[in-house]
């Protein structure tokens, strides 16, 4: 009987090896459960909705590839001469009420669905380049800005603190404030801003960021403007535009050089890079997200078909990490709301 | 029907491949599902291997009710010969329920279901919020039943090798005695 004791001391091991890897016990890094209580717990979080970036809308056209992308990549989207596109518009709070004026960050996701059964989705915002560079900066940021429950303000310790540790968020928090807001969404410029590899028919591979160029030319709008302008003020311009006919964006890569920061996406990568139009985006039909086909697919950018690759950008797999929890939870939410997202 | 002493070389050779790969399985999906970095690659892993077991356990489960299985010791206690029926056929619910789950689960939520290169398997369900929201809790709750009943059949394992010695743990282990 005295073997027992090894036996349960086997059990005891092996029992706590799977709760540490699980994160039950012991201290963990960053999770993407932890990123999302945060999100969830400021602002005006409603059940149902995205975690960030709550409001949206839905839009639905297609793409259509350049003969330039084929040489570029395997993807059977740089290739299939037209492919069906779901996508959203998003504003970047989690207020999916906030007024569109109020915004600094819109956000445009894609899905197209290729003939040979794959799948990519696209995940790409109005900044030209990330807030910070790692996620756990980001969180950090994210945290610094919350209200300290004793004054019922941010500490501004903090925060000054996390700049000179982190002088990209500065140079985030510039763009925001000063940077331009148009008067559409149509003629947004959306980038993605995490790098990714794309793999060509020789087995040659390439690291490229992208963007949707609009068509439609920026009409920049004051302050005051986007003060006084209506709360949905975005979704109503883009149902008058399209009522006269699709907008067009054109999607652009960049390709990297040689000591181009690929795992950063904070930082730009040079406007001298190589640039490639590889297809146009056009957008046909709007349509709001509460019964769109877009409110129940989760944007996760490493839904990737071959040809294309995921870089080693950890922000990129913090956001795929990120919005998987993010889905959880508020399919979660639809599901005993019978459905619906409120 | 002459019951043989030992499992046949078929049972014992997928027990013990499957005893590998549900493990690895469990440790795969509890990191992946906290990691922020190595999600994708792991998630990449866990589908095919999933469907792997899937396959595996529909040839083991044939196999088990088509071949006589060695008896369990005449001297077992009933509550313990309950136990070791009990948590057997709990086993293969689960290693037969958990692929099926997974896989009807990345159907609800409208994902890829994505095997290896470009190779994808068709949705089982059709692309529900009602019906993820339900089924993506599942998979994990079962995931830790799963690891429950392991756990339990590998001290119960260990309980006939060292502490009754009885032949149990050698069905399993070894070939037909001589």
């Amino acid at each position: 009987m005295l073997l027992l004791l090894p036996i349960a001391l086997i059990l005891a091991l092996v029992g706590a090896l799977f709760a540490w890897v699980g994160g039950w016990i012991g201290t963990h890094d960053l999770t993407p459960q932890k990123m999302m209580d945060l999100a969830q717990s400021s602002g005006k979080q409603q059940p149902g909705f995205r975690r960030a970036h709550s409001k949206g809308i839905c839009f639905d056209g297609t793409f259509a590839p350049t003969p330039e992308a084929a040489k570029l990549s395997t993807a059977r989207a740089f290739s299939q001469s037209s492919i069906a596109v779901i996508g959203r518009f998003s504003a970047s709070s989690n207020n999916p009420y906030a007024p569109d004026g109020a915004s600094p960050v819109r956000g445009m996701a894609v899905q197209l669905k290729t003939d040979d059964g794959q799948d990519w989705r696209i995940a790409m915002n109005s900044f030209p380049f990330f807030a910070a560079s790692t996620p756990q900066a980001f969180q950090q940021m994210n945290e610094a800005g919350t209200p300290d429950p004793a004054t019922g303000k941010p500490d501004p310790g903090k925060m000054q603190a996390l700049l000179a540790a982190h002088p990209e968020i500065a140079a985030f928090q510039a763009w925001a404030k000063n940077a331009p807001r148009s008067d559409s969404l149509g003629n947004t410029q959306f980038n993605g801003v995490n790098a990714f590899r794309l793999t060509d028919g020789q087995g040659v591979d390439r690291m490229v960021r992208w963007s949707m160029r609009p068509r439609t030319t920026f009409v920049a709008m004051s302050a005051e403007q986007l003060k006084a302008a209506d709360v949905n003020f975005l979704a109503t311009d883009l149902d008058r535009r399209l009522a006269g006919g699709p907008l067009v964006w054109d999607m652009v890569l960049q390709i990297a050089a040689p000591g181009d920061p690929i795992t950063d996406p904070s930082k730009a990568w040079p406007e001298t890079r190589q640039q490639v139009a590889i297809g146009t985006l056009t957008l046909v039909h709007a349509e709001p997200q509460a019964n769109g086909p877009c409110r129940d697919l989760n944007f996760d950018p490493l839904i990737l078909p071959t040809g294309i690759a995921a870089s080693d950008d950890p922000v990129l797999h913090a956001r795929s990490a990120a919005y998987s929890v993010s889905f959880n939870r508020r399919e979660r939410e639809i599901s005993v709301q019978n459905g619906s997202a409120r | 029907m002459n019951r043989p002493r030992h499992f046949n070389l078929l049972a014992r050779l997928l027990h013990w491949a499957m005893a590998l790969a549900i493990f690895s399985m469990l440790f795969i999906g509890a990191a992946m599902v906290v990691s922020l970095r190595y999600r994708d690659a792991l998630l990449a892993l866990h589908r095919p291997l999933g469907i792997a077991i899937l396959l595996l356990a529909i040839v083991r489960l044939i196999n088990r009710l088509a071949r006589p299985v060695p008896p369990l010791p005449v001297d077992l206690p009933p509550i313990q010969k309950f136990a070791a029926h009990a948590s057997h056929w709990l086993l293969y619910g689960l290693m037969l329920a958990m692929p099926l789950i997974g896989w009807a689960m990345l159907s609800a939520g409208g994902y890829p279901i994505t095997m290896f290169g470009g190779v994808h398997l068709p949705a089982i369900l059709p692309h529900s919020p009602v019906i993820y929201g339900w089924l993506r809790p599942l998979h994990g709750v079962l995931a830790y039943l799963l690891f429950l009943t392991i756990l339990g059949h590998l001290g119960a394992a260990l309980f006939h090798a060292w502490v009754r010695r009885d032949e149990v743990f050698a069905q399993m282990a070894e070939g037909e005695p001589k």
